[in-house]
């Protein structure tokens, strides 16, 4: 399957490995052939735990084609930090958004739907309905 | 202490001192932050602000903004990239929001200022969803919004008797919030650096003839 502009994915976790193994484990649960771009931006830039400007430019400026990013958070700077990017107007690209969903489950519906040729809505609205998904 | 004259200037120099007031304070009370910081958080309040102040430094040694409100905004921006906590995105919104809202005027008045710098604590509030009493930042930058008004000495009070008082107070924002009840009993560190920050700047107004 292959999307002439599919939109990209980003996941801001304290952890480097968190953010890393979340986007793992969706590309892997997305299933076989091409999904759309996602890219972890997890800890600070030395490996410590924490939120990095940078690191989230960096991986929101790799998976934009021109659909959109959609950016999905874990806890407290991420949020902040993401919210005050977007605040700033120039440091993400057009169409990135803050998507309020649980950040695994929610990286795993928003990667799938993303694939499946989803537009920024559909990915956002995925990733929070991920909310809804009771475990009992 | 005397009343401030809303007319009073403050020009490109008295930001750029006011920060490195700013920064020889965290300097010096970089431990006591991350001690606090250790009680209700994850200790790194301190370290984390050394980090970004020496980055505002920094950069405020390698270019020169021209202008009150261009220092605050590069300021806001260096912390918002180097902190790494979430006091960087709020102290960064704080400096950056006040220094646009000052413009690109070479000087400003003391009455400008105060406006400025009480839409960069509306700006802080808004980001993090706290009001006062939350146990945050903003239970020192609120009163010392409101007391810049009268002069800088008075905010500088204003902030340290806000940060004291967030002693008995359940936090209800951020990390120390998931400790309910065991978050009372201690002084909320970033309430206490807003304090340090405000008392940095009646420092400087009162070193400025």
């Amino acid at each position: 399957m292959s999307i002439e502009k599919p939109v990209g994915i980003v996941l801001v976790s304290h952890s480097g490995p968190v953010a890393e193994a979340v986007a793992a484990m969706a590309r892997g649960l997305a299933g076989g052939g091409a999904t759309a771009p996602v890219a972890a931006a997890g800890g600070t830039p030395d490996g410590g735990l924490g939120t990095s400007s940078e690191l989230i430019s960096a991986a929101a400026a790799r998976v934009d084609r021109g659909a959109g990013v959609a950016i999905l958070v874990d806890l407290g700077s991420a949020v902040l930090t993401v919210k005050t990017l977007l605040a700033e107007g120039d440091e993400l690209p057009d169409g990135a958004r803050l998507v309020d969903a649980p950040f695994v489950e929610g990286a795993v519906a928003a990667l799938v739907t993303a694939s499946a040729g989803g537009d920024l809505n559909a990915v956002a609205a995925a990733a929070t309905e991920a909310y809804q998904y009771h475990k009992e | 202490m005397t009343d401030q004259k809303p007319d009073r200037t403050l020009d490109t120099d008295f930001f750029r001192r006011w920060l490195t007031a700013a920064t020889a304070m965290v300097e010096r009370e970089a431990g006591r932050l991350t001690e606090l910081d250790s009680a209700i958080g994850d200790a790194d309040h301190g370290s984390n602000l050394q980090r970004g102040f020496r980055s505002v430094m920094t950069e405020l040694g390698r270019e020169s903004p021209d202008g009150p409100g261009a220092v605050l905004v590069m300021a806001g921006r260096q912390l918002i990239s180097t902190v790494g906590g979430a006091s960087g995105p709020l102290y960064g919104t704080l400096l950056r929001r006040t220094g646009k809202a000052l413009g690109d005027a070479p000087e400003v008045t003391a009455e400008q200022f105060t406006e400025a710098f009480r839409a960069g604590v509306a700006a802080v509030a808004q980001l993090g969803g706290a009001k006062a009493g939350d146990k945050t930042m903003l239970d020192a930058l609120e009163p010392a919004a409101e007391a810049l008004g009268t002069s800088f000495g008075a905010a500088a009070e204003a902030a340290e008797k806000g940060a004291l008082a967030t002693v008995p107070l359940q936090a209800r924002k951020g990390r120390a919030s998931y400790l309910g009840e065991r978050s009372i009993g201690h002084q909320d560190p970033g309430a206490t650096s807003s304090a340090l920050l405000v008392a940095a700047l009646a420092d400087t107004a009162e070193a400025t003839p």
